[in-house]
C-alpha cells in the first residue's frame, strides 16, 4: 500500500454534465439479480425494447428458461389501462401456475410503463391478495428516465427493506448481491473476527430474509445501493461508512470498520486478515508490473468507479485522468473519494460525445468506458477494459484482489502481447 | 401484453439502426430515454463494427418529462448535425417517446437545417425490426432518389442489406462479382456501404436486385413504381436458386448468362459417395422466410435430406411461407414465441435443426445437432473468413455448415456396429467436435426382479397441459416413458425403452418417432420390442 496522500478528491468540485449518456438502464441488473435471488422471478412490464435489451444484455443467452420475462405492452394496452391491468393480472396468473416454484415476483416498471402511469404497486397488491399465500409480489422500477445500470439493483433491494420482519436483535446486515463464492468468504472473514450473526440483503431464498431494526448495523459491499441505504435508515438501521472492498486496503477498510462497531480487538483483526491480507498484496503486485505508473481514464457506468480509481492509484500505482460517475452520492463515496489522490476530474452525469472528446485529448493509457464504446475507441488506437466485467465478475474482498488487478492488466498485456495488433503497428509508424 | 422470453426480433428503431449503421453520411437522431443506447453494442460487439453507430440519442430522463423534451430533442438533433456533419438526417421516436408524443419528424422540420431530414414513423407497439428495417430504408429512398438518366452501360441496384445481417457482407461481394461476370456494374448497393448521395441516383441502374426481402422489398416495389426499374424474385441462395436466379437477372437485362462454375464444389460434394449418409436425414427449419425457404430447397433437392418441417417468425412473410410448406408437405409453424418452436422442434425429433441462434440453443437442450442460417445473430455469425451464403461460394459454405455437426458417415457405421464399445460409444458424440471423451458408464444388469416391476409397471407421467409449457417441460416430454396422442396414451414398456437405446443416437429420435407413429396408426396401447421392429419394417425404404 502506498502512504496515504494528504489531500484526496473530496473537495475537487465536480463536473457536472447533461447530454446524451451511453449507459444501461436498471433492468440490466436483474441478469445478475435472478440468478442471485433463487426462487424469485423478475417480471419487466415494459415494451419489445425492454426483452431485446435484456436478451442483449445477457450477451450469451443464458439459455435455461430465465426467471426473468417481459411483459410486452402493446396497442390495446395502451388504449385502456383498466385492460392493461387485467391483461397483466391474466400474465401473471399464468406464469404462477407455470412456475410453482416461484416465491418472490418483482414487478419491473419500464420507460412505458412509467410514462402510461401504470401503477405496479397496485397490482402488487393485487397479486398479494389473490396468491398471497404461496408468492410475494414486490414492484420497482428499473425504467431508464430513472435509473441507470446498478441502480436497478438498488431499486430491487430497497422495494425488499420495507417488508422484512422487524427485529430488535443487534445483527450485521450486509447488503448487495455478491457471488456466491465471495459472499462465502466474506461470512468467513466476519466469523474470523466473531462477528456475527451476519445476515444478507438480498437472501438466496424468501424464508431465509434477515429482520431489520433499530439495533441493526448495515454495511454495504456494492457502491450504487443508495436508496437501499435510505430505506434501511428510516427503518431504524445504522450504516457502516467505509470505503469499499476493493483490493487489499478496501477490504481491510471496510472490515475495520464492522471490526470497530463490534469492538474486535486488534490482536484478533490482525489474526484473521494478515494472511489473506499478504495474499491479496502478492497477486495485486503481479498484476500492478504491468499497470503500475501508467494512466486511467473512467467513464462513467455502474457507479463503481471511484472505489476502483482508489484501487487502481493506491494499490496498483496508476494515475486517474477523469473518474465519470453517473452520479455521486455524499454519504456512500466520500470515504472512497477521501483516499483517492487528487488530480482526476471528477465527472458527474454525462454528455458522451464532449466526454469522448476529452478522453482522446487524454489519450489515457487505459481507458474504461461501456460496451458500445469500447470497440470504436480501441479502433481510434486506445486500450480499453469494458466496464460490465467488472460488475459480472467476482471481484471483491482479498482473495479476488489480484483478479481485479488483473481484469485492468489484461487489455494492456494483450496489446503487448499481439505483434499484428492494429493499434501496435499504428504506434510504430 | 404478452410474456416474452427471449425474442427474435428487437424493435422497430433497431432495425432503423441497422439501415442508418449500414450507410455511410446518414445520421439517425432518435429520440429515446437513457439505457436505449443498450443498441450500440449490438454493432460494435456482436459485428465487431470499429466505428460507433451513427445515432445520436436524446436520452431525456423522468425529470425531463415534466419539462422540455421537445426542446431536448432539438438540442441533440442541432447539435448531432453539427459535429457529425451528415448529408442527411432520419429522425424518429424509441417506443417511449412514442408515448410523449413529440413528433420528431415535425420538430426536426420546423428548425430550418440544410440537410434533408427524413421522419420516421415507425409504429413500436405493434411492429418489430425487420419492418423498421423495411420502412426506414423505404422512407430514405422516397426522399433522396431522384429522376436521373439511365446508366450507359447494364447496371443493377444491390438492395436490402443492412448493418447486423445474416452473412450481408459477404454476399455483397458475392453477388457483385457473379453480376461482373455477366458484365453487369453494380450501380448503388443500398444501405450497405451507400451514402445519401449514391441513393440520389439509385434510379440510374437499369434494374434491382433484392437480396432481402425481409429489408429491401418496399424500397423495391417503389423504385418499380416511380423508376420503372423491374426487381429480381429469386434469392441465390442455394445451386439450383442461383442457376435461377441468373436466368431472371438475363431476362431482365437482356445479356445472356455467363458465370464460372468452375469454383462450385458443392454438387460433387454432395454427389460423392461419401455423402450417402445424408440420404433422407429428418432437418427441422426455422428462421426468417427467405433464408428458410431457400433452405428447405437445398436441402431437399441438393443434399437429399427429408425436411419434415419448417417455419418462420416473420409474420409478414405468413402466406408466401406457409404455401411454400405445403409444396413440401408440411404445415408452416408461424410464430415468434421460442417455446412454440421448441415444442414443435421436440415432438418431430429431427436429426438435424437448420435455424436461428434461438434454435442453436433450443438444438443444445435437447441434443440434436443445429446449423445457423439467418438472423437472429450472435458474435459467431460474424466470422472472420469469406463465408457467404449467396451464389456458388454460398453453396459450398453451406455445404460445409450444415454437414459439419453431424457425425461423420463412415463414423456411424462404426458407431452402429460397435456402439457397446467401452470407449467408442455414441455418448461420446461425434469426434471430430470439442468436448472432453466422455467414459462409457456400465450400466449394471438390472435384477430380475426390477425387470419384472417394470414391465408390470410401465412409467406413468401426467401430461403438462395448458396454454404455455415451458421450455422444460417440453423436453422432458420427449424423455418420459408415455405419450399422449390424440386421447389415448402410448406406453413404451422397460424392454423396448431398453432396446431403443440401443439405437444410435443419431437415428434414436426417428426411431421413435416412427415407432409412436406407427403404434399410434395400429391403435396399440403398449410399445414392445416387437412394435418397434414392425415399425422399423413397415417404414424401411
Amino acid at each position: 500500500m502506498t502512504a496515504t496522500v494528504a489531500t484526496g478528491c473530496k473537495d475537487t468540485p465536480v463536473l457536472r454534465e447533461r447530454g446524451q449518456r451511453e449507459v444501461f438502464c436498471g433492468l440490466t441488473g436483474i441478469i445478475w439479480l435472478h440468478r442471485k435471488m433463487q426462487d424469485a422471478f423478475f417480471l419487466v412490464v415494459g415494451s419489445r425494447t425492454c426483452a431485446h435489451l435484456l436478451q442483449s444484455a445477457a450477451g450469451v443467452m443464458i439459455f435455461a428458461e430465465p426467471r426473468f420475462g417481459t411483459a410486452i405492452l402493446e396497442e390495446k394496452d395502451l388504449a385502456g389501462l383498466a385492460d392493461a391491468n387485467v391483461e397483466l393480472d391474466r400474465e401473471v396468473a399464468r406464469l404462477l401456475a407455470r412456475r410453482p416454484d416461484i416465491r418472490q415476483l418483482f414487478l419491473v416498471g419500464s420507460c412505458p410503463s412509467e410514462v402510461i402511469k401504470l401503477d405496479l404497486a397496485r397490482a402488487a397488491e393485487r397479486i398479494n391478495e389473490a396468491h398471497g399465500d404461496r408468492v410475494r409480489a414486490y414492484n420497482y422500477s428499473g425504467s431508464g428516465i430513472e435509473t441507470t445500470f446498478t441502480q436497478g439493483e438498488d431499486a430491487c433491494l430497497a422495494a425488499l427493506v420495507p417488508a422484512l420482519p422487524a427485529t430488535d436483535a443487534r445483527e450485521l446486515l450486509v447488503v448487495g448481491a455478491l457471488p456466491d463464492v465471495v459472499e462465502d468468504q466474506m461470512v468467513a472473514l466476519l466469523a474470523a473476527l466473531g462477528v456475527g450473526p451476519v445476515r444478507i440483503l438480498p437472501a438466496h431464498r424468501a424464508a431465509e430474509a434477515s429482520g431489520v431494526g433499530p439495533n441493526t448495523v448495515f454495511a454495504l459491499t456494492q457502491p450504487f445501493l443508495g436508496d437501499t441505504h435510505a430505506a434501511l435508515i428510516r427503518r431504524g438501521a445504522r450504516y457502516l461508512p467505509a470505503a469499499f472492498p476493493f483490493g487489499e486496503e478496501g477490504t481491510t477498510l471496510w472490515l475495520q470498520a464492522i471490526a470497530t462497531e463490534f469492538g474486535v480487538s486488534a490482536e484478533r483483526f490482525e489474526a484473521a486478515t494478515a494472511a489473506p491480507r499478504a495474499r491479496a498484496r502478492k497477486a495485486i503486485a503481479a498484476a500492478a508490473e504491468t499497470l503500475s505508473g501508467k494512466s486511467v481514464f473512467f467513464f462513467p457506468d455502474s457507479q463503481m468507479e471511484v472505489s476502483l480509481a482508489r484501487f487502481l492509484t493506491r494499490e496498483c500505482g496508476m494515475t486517474a485522468l477523469e473518474v465519470g460517475m453517473p452520479f455521486l452520492h455524499q454519504a456512500i463515496h466520500s470515504a472512497d473519494l477521501d483516499l483517492l489522490p487528487a488530480g482526476p476530474v471528477i465527472a458527474e452525469g454525462q454528455d458522451v460525445d464532449r466526454q469522448l472528446e476529452r478522453a482522446r485529448a487524454a489519450r489515457a493509457d487505459l481507458t474504461v468506458c461501456g460496451l458500445g464504446l469500447a470497440n470504436p475507441l480501441e479502433a481510434e488506437g486506445m486500450t480499453t477494459k469494458w466496464a460490465i466485467e467488472l460488475v459480472f465478475s467476482p471481484v471483491h474482498f482479498y482473495e479476488q484482489a489480484g483478479d481485479l488487478a488483473a481484469l485492468f492488466a489484461r487489455p494492456m498485456r494483450r496489446r503487448a502481447m499481439l505483434r499484428q495488433h492494429p493499434n501496435r503497428l499504428e504506434a510504430a509508424e | 401484453m404478452k410474456l416474452t422470453l427471449w425474442t427474435y426480433e428487437g424493435p422497430t428503431h433497431v432495425g432503423a439502426m441497422r439501415v442508418a449503421t449500414a450507410m455511410k453520411g446518414l445520421h439517425y437522431v432518435l429520440h429515446a430515454p437513457q439505457g436505449d443506447t443498450y443498441a450500440d453494442l449490438l454493432f460494435t460487439m456482436i459485428e465487431r463494427r470499429s466505428a460507433r453507430p451513427p445515432v445520436t440519442y436524446t436520452t431525456f430522463q423522468a425529470r425531463d418529462l415534466g419539462a422540455d423534451t421537445a426542446g431536448l430533442f432539438k438540442k441533440a438533433c442541432r447539435e448531432a448535425v453539427e459535429r457529425f456533419q451528415p448529408q442527411a438526417i432520419i429522425v424518429g421516436a424509441s417506443c417511449t417517446a412514442e408515448l410523449i408524443q413529440d413528433d420528431p419528424g415535425g420538430l426536426a422540420a420546423t428548425m430550418g437545417l440544410s440537410i434533408p431530414v427524413i421522419p420516421l414513423d415507425l409504429p413500436s407497439y405493434s411492429r418489430k425490426e425487420n419492418f423498421g428495417a423495411d420502412e426506414t430504408f423505404l422512407q430514405i429512398v422516397r426522399h433522396l432518389a431522384r429522376p436521373v438518366a439511365r446508366t450507359d452501360a447494364i447496371t443493377c441496384n444491390l438492395l436490402g442489406a443492412t448493418a447486423l445481417g445474416f452473412r450481408h457482407r459477404d454476399d455483397i461481394t458475392e453477388m457483385t462479382r457473379m453480376l461482373a461476370d455477366m458484365g453487369i456494374t453494380v450501380n448503388v448497393c443500398a444501405p450497405f456501404g451507400a451514402t445519401p448521395a449514391d441513393i440520389a441516383r439509385i434510379g440510374a441502374a437499369h434494374f434491382n436486385v433484392l437480396l432481402y426481402p425481409e429489408t429491401g422489398e418496399s424500397a423495391a416495389r417503389y423504385c418499380e413504381k416511380t423508376f420503372g426499374q423491374k426487381y429480381t424474385r429469386i434469392t441465390p441462395i442455394g445451386v439450383e436458386a442461383t442457376r435461377d436466379f441468373l436466368a431472371e437477372v438475363s431476362a431482365l437485362s437482356g445479356l445472356a448468362v455467363k458465370t464460372d462454375e468452375t469454383r462450385l464444389r458443392q454438387p460433387w460434394w454432395s454427389a460423392s459417395v461419401d455423402s450417402t449418409y445424408l440420404t433422407g436425414k429428418r432437418v427441422y427449419l426455422f428462421g426468417d422466410a427467405t433464408h428458410v425457404m431457400a433452405a428447405a430447397r437445398i436441402a431437399r433437392d441438393e443434399i437429399g435430406f427429408e425436411v419434415v418441417g419448417m417455419g418462420c417468425y416473420n409474420r409478414e412473410f405468413a402466406r408466401a411461407m406457409r404455401a411454400f410448406a405445403k409444396d413440401y408437405g408440411v404445415e408452416a409453424l408461424i410464430s415468434d414465441d421460442y417455446l412454440e418452436v421448441e415444442a414443435a422442434i421436440a415432438a418431430l425429433s429431427p436429426e438435424l435443426i437448420l435455424g436461428t441462434q434461438m434454435e442453436r440453443h433450443i438444438a443444445k437442450r435437447l441434443g440434436i445437432p443445429c446449423a445457423v442460417i439467418s438472423s437472429p445473430v450472435h458474435v459467431q455469425d460474424f466470422p472472420a473468413r469469406y463465408s457467404p451464403q449467396m451464389g456458388y461460394e454460398g453453396a459450398n459454405v453451406i455445404f460445409d455448415t450444415w454437414v459439419h455437426p453431424l457425425v461423420m458417415g463412415l463414423e456411424e457405421h462404426l458407431l452402429t456396429m460397435f456402439r457397446e464399445d467401452f470407449e467408442f460409444h455414441d455418448d461420446a458424440g461425434a469426434s471430430h467436435h470439442g468436448g472432453k471423451h466422455v467414459e462409457r458408464v456400465a450400466a449394471p444388469e438390472p435384477a430380475a426382479e426390477d425387470i419384472q416391476t417394470d414391465k408390470n409397471v410401465p412409467e406413468v407421467a401426467t401430461e403438462v397441459a395448458g396454454p404455455v409449457m415451458t421450455a422444460q417441460t417440453a423436453s422432458e416430454q420427449t424423455a418420459t416413458a408415455q405419450v399422449a396422442t390424440g386421447s389415448d396414451v402410448l406406453v413404451w414398456l422397460a424392454e423396448a425403452e431398453r432396446e431403443l437405446k440401443k439405437i444410435p443416437f443419431f437415428v434414436r429420435g426417428k426411431a421413435k418417432r416412427n415407432t409412436e407413429r406407427f403404434a399410434a396408426e395400429k391403435g396399440l396401447r403398449e410399445i414392445s420390442v416387437d412394435t418397434l421392429y414392425e415399425a422399423k419394417a413397415h417404414y424401411a425404404r
